[in-house]
């Protein structure tokens, strides 16, 4: 009745929840992967109710058809191309000049800001609103005090997960105002309030129109889907061209961002309500509200706080990002500590940001877990406990004057850390006996990948580019996926940014390789030797939630200023997932398949390349889908660090407010995105028979 | 039936609130303060900070100076160049305490909008320039030349630049004219940008630490020359309006006088605060001093603030409204 096919992904996920201690990890990454799986979910489930059981037999024979087809169609293409369209880069005639618009509605608006009613009576107010809610939370906040924020968090935490969650997030908060950043914390936290409420805000009542009614869904798939492969950068320049620098600009652009996990989240949960329990309803004779409330709601819980989850890991992830347009806060430390080259100060306030992405995402986790057990034995009484024992911390804290966090009491980390990094810079850089410094391989490196993959993409006529990503997708999904790999490529040609684009997307695929390289190996060991699985995950966990911009210094120190920094930038954003990804769908494989090729005599290699692996492979792909995704998202961190092409002229657009190149890199950026995703999605393609998908 | 009249009242309680908390009249959109501005009912000023260590150091001391001498509080962002005018124009921020010369900024916002005010010289003199290590530059007198540059292209050579030689450009948000440059020069050189300031000052000083021949765009006043000693290669001489066109620009950057701006609102309406901005004015050494204390010895901003302060007591003073 419901899920059909289900790989791997979206139940290992959800399990995964319940055992890892930060399960999704990244703000940013880990929401795409945990959602990017619900959303195999969602489109598996959908469609075609009757053709999985005929499936494997006829896909397999189709497929192999296919794979002939479109084999015979590329190279009847080629010749017909080579004939007709000739070599080199996208014709300019085939190119749009937007920068003469662009620049004129940018114009317009700086000049209409102040006067135009559009501005007066509607962005005004909602920039105001912002401005206004996030100044009342932040106020609370400093009138709790750091005893009694700390106090409230753990009670919170206590009251919805546990001792051992409420010692975690007592123990986090300390930390942050031990690191000398309280007010920064309690400015982000302010913000992060604001912003992940309104995304569940809007996020939930998009997902309640994609639950209820099948054209919506029909309408928002599309788009959340496009949503969620976006790199956060993408959202920046629009916002801050309306909204102007500073904190209404940021809260907006991180809303954008982090409501499509909720909205796609809570559609599932809607769609995937028990139909005999609704069915029940309507025959006891529910009205459509009724329904809605007493049945579908309550039954799709555990969707909604995953939602819930997933929002506040996106915001986390935008809080840094959102410093380039004056969000304030953490981030905004982070971001300054780099102009003065001080890796040490910029961890200090990262450090906060990996401890509240944590606390959040394990408490909010916690929360969702319980939904499922029997209702708690916990009365009125400890709940009203709770609120007496912050009250009385807030007044005890109020008396002794003791709001803002104690000046003695903070611990200087920025020290040790900046001697360790010299340290490190100063020996690994080159000349290391036997191996070569890092400088010589990133050398290497650039002179050896990189260079030759960006002039052999360049040199390739324009139409052969299209024909390879039209032919990929079509052997991987379906002529749905490929015609938008194909437009999306072409886009990127119209926006006359082609040759940028091939030298970013040469970037991105050498560093996808490094990460698959290196993630499938670290995933298989992990599953296979627990202990080393247990030692990884906190290391994933914190790679997966450090701001980006922490890791800048240290890797151009080891790296030199280029390309190859970027794409070790992007190798460690993204290694975590495709590590995590992989090794739970190595440790997912059936035991009884591993046991009884062990009774057949397999030897360990034979297990694991001819059961384990083959049996992973629905997770494999996933892991390459969300590496290629991942890598892409850091293009422009990249950009900060000698990666050029697109990731340096979005950071130019937003650096000189100029919307033409700006906006033209960010389209850019999202149109590889939405190819490279097309082309790497394996869950997607129905079953080819039905539906004529 | 009386659920729906709940949620309906409901609602229209919370569209109500909604007007009540905006008022129903129009935005003002050149009054967008900080939500973080005012807590605790103080006077706050807010400084935009640019991402180099020089402009930190004159936020620093006035933020220093600010808080206890005048009593104010103050909150800084980081904010880039050409957005920072926006910002202030908006009344997000209340000054920008180094500005190296927008001139189409200047003629929107103080002479068309009226939003900004010109808030007098920083007295500290910026030039943008081509750099090489002293180093090299004494091994190798005849660098200094901009004519004589093709001849080390081959040793200025990195896996970045390809076949030609590097010249390292900095962050996005600074001006530079050297893609122009090293076309209309005719120079071998690939243009490398390093995409942020943090990157390039990381990639120079490991360049010095293995005596490495580098070119890079670089400016002064900047803290980075004191570690890094660095001799100016002479470009085609500056002269007035020859930087006019940027695809023809070949001559090399002027020396600017670094500008304060003011929000006009905050100018006209800041009291002792923006009285004392308006003052403030100092030399690239006292700048210099500052931003090496940050930058090199990893003092915090108010840290190196506060211990400049004390050193230069007669100097700040006359900046403090009597």
């Amino acid at each position: 009745m419901t899920a059909t096919v289900t790989p791997v992904p979206p139940e290992s996920t959800g399990s995964d929840a319940s055992k890892t201690p930060v399960n999704s990890k990244t703000p940013a990454d880990s929401a795409t992967s945990v959602t990017s799986a619900s959303a195999g979910a969602a489109t598996t489930t959908t469609p075609a109710p009757a053709s999985t059981d005929a499936g494997p037999g006829a896909l397999r024979a189709l497929a192999r058809h296919r794979g002939r087809l479109i084999g015979v169609c590329t190279a009847l293409a080629l010749v017909l191309g080579a004939v007709l369209l000739g070599g080199g880069g996208w014709p300019t005639s085939l190119a749009v000049d937007l920068s003469g618009p662009l620049d004129r509605t940018s114009d317009w608006i700086i000049d209409n800001r102040d006067s135009h009613p559009l501005f007066l009576y509607f962005l005004g107010h909602v920039s105001n609103i912002v401005v206004v809610s996030v100044r009342a939370v932040y106020l609370v906040l400093l009138a709790l005090g750091w005893a009694g924020v700390t106090a409230a968090a753990g009670l919170l935490a206590w009251r919805v997960a546990g001792v051992r969650l409420a010692l975690t997030s007592v123990a986090a908060f300390a930390a942050c105002g031990l690191l000398g950043m309280w007010v920064p914390t309690m400015q982000t936290l302010a913000l992060m309030v604001v912003a992940v409420a309104a995304s569940v805000l809007l996020g939930g009542l998009l997902g309640l129109a994609a639950g209820l009614s099948d054209r919506m869904h029909r309408i928002l798939r599309p788009v959340l889907d496009t949503m969620q492969v976006l790199p956060a950068f993408a959202y920046l320049l629009p916002v801050v061209l309306v909204f102007g620098i500073g904190v209404p600009a940021a809260v907006l652009a991180t809303v954008v961002y982090a409501a499509p996990p909720m909205a796609r989240l809570t559609a599932l949960g809607l769609r995937d309500a028990d139909a005999g329990v609704v069915e029940a309803a309507t025959s006891l004779g529910a009205t459509g509200r009724q329904r809605l409330l007493t049945a579908r709601l309550p039954l799709a819980r555990k969707e909604l706080l995953l939602g819930v989850n997933q929002s506040i890991m996106m915001a986390l992830g935008m809080a840094v990002i959102a410093s380039v347009i004056g969000a304030g806060g953490l981030g905004d430390r982070v971001y300054q500590a780099l102009a003065s080259v001080d890796v040490g100060a910029a961890l200090a306030a990262g450090v906060p940001i990996v401890l509240l992405a944590v606390v959040l995402d394990r408490v909010t986790a916690a929360a969702g877990e319980r939904i499922g057990a029997p209702a708690a034995h916990r009365s009125a009484l400890v709940r009203n406990v709770a609120a007496l024992l912050t009250a009385a911390v807030v007044v005890g804290g109020r008396l002794v004057d003791g709001l803002s966090w104690p000046a003695g009491w903070t611990l200087d980390i920025a020290e040790p850390v900046n001697r360790a990094v010299d340290w490190m810079t100063a020996h690994l850089y080159s000349g290391v006996p036997l191996v070569g410094g890092t400088a010589d391989w990133a050398g290497h490196f650039t002179t050896w990948v990189l260079g030759p993959l960006r002039d052999g993409l360049q040199w390739l006529p324009w139409w052969t580019v299209l024909l390879a990503v039209g032919a990929l997708a079509l052997l991987i999904g379906t002529w749905r996926t490929a015609a938008t790999a194909v437009l999306a490529m072409a886009a990127i040609g119209v926006l006359g940014v082609w040759d940028p684009a091939l030298d970013t997307l040469s970037q991105v695929l050498a560093a996808v390789a490094v990460t698959l390289l290196i993630g499938f190996a670290l995933g298989v060991a992990a599953a296979r030797s627990s202990r080393l699985g247990r030692a990884l995950r906190p290391v994933l966990d914190v790679f997966q939630t450090m701001p980006q911009f922490v890791y800048l210094i240290p890797v151009v120190a080891l790296f030199g200023v280029g390309r190859a920094p970027a794409a070790a930038a992007a190798v460690v954003y993204a290694l975590p997932a495709v590590v995590r990804i992989t090794a739970q769908g190595v440790r997912a494989v059936d035991p009884a398949a591993l046991e009884s090729a062990r009774s057949l005599g397999a030897t360990g290699r034979q297990q694991l390349f001819q059961v384990q692996l083959p049996l992973a492979r629905p997770s494999l792909l996933l892991a390459v889908n969300q590496g290629v995704v991942l890598v892409l998202a850091v293009v422009v961190i990249g950009g900060l660090v000698g990666g050029g092409a697109l990731g340096y002229d979005a950071v130019f657009g937003l650096a000189q407010g100029d919307l033409a190149t700006g906006l033209v890199a960010g389209a850019a950026i999202v149109c590889l995105g939405l190819m490279l995703d097309r082309v790497t999605q394996p869950t997607q393609r129905r079953d080819p028979a039905g539906k004529g998908a | 039936m009386a659920r729906t009249t709940r949620s309906a009242a409901l609602a229209a309680a919370a569209a109500l609130a909604l007007t009540a908390i905006t008022g129903c009249g129009a935005a003002d959109m050149t009054r967008q303060a900080s939500p973080y501005a005012d807590a605790k009912g103080s006077r706050t000023v807010t400084l935009s900070v640019q991402s180099w260590v020089g402009a930190q150091a004159n936020v620093a001391v006035a933020q220093y100076l600010l808080e206890h001498e005048l009593g104010y509080r103050v909150d800084t962002v980081q904010i880039d160049e050409v957005p920072a005018w926006d910002a202030l124009s908006q009344g997000r921020v209340d000054a920008i305490l180094e500005d190296w010369g927008h001139r189409e900024q200047e003629k929107r916002y103080i002479d068309g909008k009226g939003t900004i005010e010109r808030g007098g010289d920083l007295g500290v003199t910026g030039h943008i320039g081509w750099f090489v290590p002293t180093y090299f530059a004494e091994e190798h007198p005849d660098v200094t030349d901009w004519k004589n540059l093709n001849k080390y292209a081959d040793q200025f050579r990195t896996a970045e630049s390809g076949g030609k030689g590097q010249l390292l450009d900095g962050s996005p948000s600074y001006v530079t004219n050297d893609k122009a440059l090293v076309n209309n020069l005719d120079l071998d050189y690939q243009v490398v940008f390093a995409g942020s300031e943090a990157a390039q000052i990381t990639q120079i000083r490991q360049f010095a630490k293995e005596k490495k021949p580098f070119l890079s765009y670089w400016y002064k006043p900047q803290w980075l020359f004191e570690k890094v000693p660095m001799t100016e290669v002479k470009l085609p001489e500056y002269k007035e309006g020859c930087d006019a066109d940027p695809q023809k620009v070949a001559c090399a950057y002027p020396h600017t006088p670094l500008q304060k701006f003011l929000n006009t609102r905050f100018a006209d309406g800041g009291g002792d605060a923006a009285a004392f901005l308006k003052k403030f004015r100092w030399t690239t050494e006292m700048q210099n001093d500052v931003a090496l204390m940050i930058a090199d010895q990893k003092l915090s901003p108010q840290e190196a603030a506060g211990r400049w302060v004390k050193e230069n007591e007669t100097t700040w003073r006359s900046w403090l409204p009597s």
